[in-house]
């Protein structure tokens, strides 16, 4: 655009012009739709296998790979798949995911505007320890996650699920940082209107973060739906499996083995809904939410 | 302001305590800001970081603690391992897994070498492709909405449910097989396939025969390893894998690009242009040195991440074939919660931990920039006459705010 604005000042005598840097055939463009298409394709494609493969019948499935076009149309595998404790699965992972995002999203907003604007002693150490916790790996974490609820007797409980999953650095340091960009001078007004410090929070400081708790719900309730590693070391009975470990035990138990692809593609299918929704529908709020706090910031 | 909420009665002026230190923060800055209300908003300083510390001091910072203590013990996870039913041995996990020869030490080096070569593929490899997905959808083209989400899209889904995705098309009879099919060649038995990549080059150039392996690297071994294994190169089936992460990571990297690609002052490229530069000279000597922070995140984020692979391990291949996808994420977890050494596999996890602060801080050194280092000595030598002459400069400067 701009690129052709300037073109025309600099030659103002329409010249042939030059392909390939600036002129009105647009080579370029091309071959840069050409690259996005095939990319498009390798990054979709396997979506839309999963998706058919979902509807075949195991033989279709494994003799027509390729194919988009189940031959017969048949639901048989989401049958078998209510059969089994899918649906237990699922529920428990919708209520891991949901206390998750809340818990996460209160306390690191409440830990983060603490660290951006409440001067208390001990509040540099704290933030470095922060940076510290964020730098260990996640998967160094199993073991000593294991450890300490066998410890206080908490291994195999529902609350094992999710009450480790709330503890999250990097939660706290998307809010700090956020914080920070905010102009002090509402809060201030509103310290001077006589308000206290967790009202200023609730009612100021909060719906100005509008784009920053978008984010941090996006990121809890992914992060902790597709969770699996923690699952893994917190629980071991089947009432607390998961999406994520129950449909993984599908894969070594036996509806997974041989060439029942439907069902484990279905399966799969299944459990990418959730996920696929909130990031459609957050995906412009969030353009457009943080494009707002740039302009706010 | 809304009135529904939860009370908290105005501090208005709080007598008694001065604050607890010199007020500098952005509130404290601004005179009437400060004062007085230091105390209880210090207070509630304390209660509001206190759930998130609190979880975090428990399932986190305690918890690397007590593993430590088991890296150290001969815990069978009977009982509880800070009563009676585990003892010290000292370092004894880790030689085993470093000097004493034997199964620990052989599983875990192989987990060592199957992880190097998966990185050093990996990493190159995501970054570039997500660099390249950047520039790509970064073109003033329709649809670049679309494209930019659909190439996002494997970052946010479950992993499990990607690898079950990944299971189906590379079976041997499977699409990607298919695909391959097209252009006469037949695909390889994907994920029981324990073949190396180096080794499969090798014969193919003529520099070895795979049945029969040169001596000089076959009868020589380092940690329990001959060497010919030691250069395998990443199996057939870790190769899947390796695809399969290069093509969801690629995405969040991608985002990481386009971002730092938006940052770029339109008018450097603009005035490059003006001057003559080329698309590829443009590229090369005016965009690529202002990504160098990108390219410096994007790989220290690859590389802390690809070392500690598990959950693809774990879903698709168990370690298998011929423990040719082992990683030491996934050992630790088979050495502890299957067989039961829990101080092998707690040893094993900090090895992991060493491995990555290493290599992240090497990774630091090499990209570490020369330029900035300077720069920022400069500023600092400035900011601190600037503080010599006048207080309030100071004071700013030590906060890193200000200056420029």
């Amino acid at each position: 655009m701009s690129t052709l604005t300037r073109t025309r000042r600099e030659r103002p005598t329409t010249t042939t012009p030059t392909p390939r840097r600036r002129g009105t055939f647009p080579i370029g463009k091309v071959l840069g739709y050409l690259t996005l298409i095939v990319f498009a394709i390798i990054y979709i494609y396997p979506f839309l296998i999963q998706i058919a493969t979902s509807v075949k019948t195991n033989q279709d499935a494994t003799q027509t790979p390729l194919s988009l076009v189940p031959n017969p149309f048949t639901t048989t595998a989401f049958d078998r798949l209510l059969d089994t404790d899918f649906p237990l699965w699922f529920f428990n992972s919708a209520t891991v995911a949901i206390i998750v995002t809340a818990g996460r999203v209160f306390f690191d907003s409440l830990a983060g505007y603490a660290l951006a604007r409440i001067k208390f002693r001990g509040r540099s150490a704290l933030f470095t320890g922060l940076l510290a916790v964020m730098a260990v790996p996640g998967v160094v974490l199993l073991i000593p996650k294991f450890l300490v609820l066998n410890q206080i007797g908490m291994y195999d409980t529902h609350p094992a699920l999710w009450m480790p999953l709330l503890a999250d650095a990097a939660g706290v340091f998307i809010m700090k940082q956020f914080f920070e960009s905010v102009n002090p001078s509402i809060e201030e007004a509103a310290r001077i209107d006589g308000a206290g410090t967790f009202r200023i929070f609730w009612s100021v400081v909060l719906p100005m973060a509008k784009p920053a708790l978008i984010t941090l719900t996006i990121l809890s309730f992914q992060g902790s739906w597709n969770e699996l590693s923690h699952f893994i070391v917190a629980t071991q009975s089947t009432d607390l499996f998961t999406l994520t470990k129950g449909v993984a035990s599908l894969t070594s138990g036996q509806l997974g083995s041989g060439n029942q692809f439907p069902i484990t593609m279905g399966a799969a299918l299944l459990m990418t809904i959730p996920v696929a929704i909130v990031f459609i529908v957050f995906q412009k709020k969030f353009v457009a939410g943080a494009n707002e706090g740039g302009v706010k910031g | 302001m809304s009135a529904t909420t939860p009370g908290v009665t105005p501090i208005t002026s709080a007598p008694g305590m001065p604050p607890a230190t010199v007020p500098a923060g952005p509130l404290g800055r601004r005179p009437g800001g400060g004062g007085g209300e230091g105390g209880r908003r210090g207070l509630a300083g304390y209660v509001f970081v206190a759930p998130a510390t609190g979880l975090l001091f428990l399932f986190l910072l305690l918890p690397i603690f007590m593993a430590l203590w088991v890296s150290l013990s001969d815990w069978t996870g009977q009982g509880s391992p800070f009563s009676g039913s585990a003892n010290f041995v000292g370092t004894e996990n880790y030689q085993r897994l470093f000097l004493e020869d034997g199964l620990v030490r052989k599983d875990f080096m192989t987990s060592l070498r199957n992880t190097a070569f998966y990185v050093a593929i990996v990493v190159p490899a995501q970054t570039a492709l997500s660099l390249f997905l950047a520039l790509v959808v970064n073109q003033k083209l329709r649809g670049q909405g679309f494209f930019r989400t659909a190439f996002y899209f494997p970052s946010v889904t479950s992993s499990v449910a990607i690898s079950l995705v990944f299971l189906f098309l590379f079976t041997g009879s499977g699409a990607i097989n298919g695909v391959i099919g097209l252009f006469g060649v037949d695909g390889p038995q994907w994920f029981s396939d324990a073949r190396g990549l180096v080794h499969l080059f090798g014969d193919k150039l003529g520099l070895w025969d795979t049945d029969s392996p040169p001596g000089v690297l076959a009868d020589s071994s380092v940690g329990g390893l001959t060497l010919w294994d030691w250069i395998s190169g990443p199996s057939v089936a870790m190769t899947a894998i390796i695809f399969l992460v290069v093509w969801t990571t690629a995405g969040t990297f991608m985002l990481m690009f386009l971002a730092a690609l938006q940052d770029i002052p339109a008018e450097v490229d603009e005035a490059a242009t003006v001057d003559g530069a080329g698309r590829w000279q443009r590229f090369r000597f005016v965009t690529l040195p202002q990504l160098k922070p990108a390219v410096f995140l994007v790989t220290t984020l690859g590389l802390i991440g690809t070392w500690q692979v598990f959950d693809q391990i774990y879903i698709m291949s168990g370690g298998n074939p011929a423990k040719t996808t082992l990683t030491p994420a996934f050992l630790s977890y088979l050495y502890s919660f299957r067989q039961n050494e829990w101080g092998v596999g707690a040893a094993m996890a900090f090895v992991l931990f060493a491995i990555i602060v290493v290599m992240t801080s090497i990774q630091r050194f090499v990209m570490r920039d020369k330029d900035a280092i300077r720069d920022k000595k400069a500023t600092r030598a400035a900011r601190g006459r600037a503080g010599a002459r006048e207080h309030q400069l100071a004071d700013r400067s030590g906060r890193g705010e200000g200056a420029g």
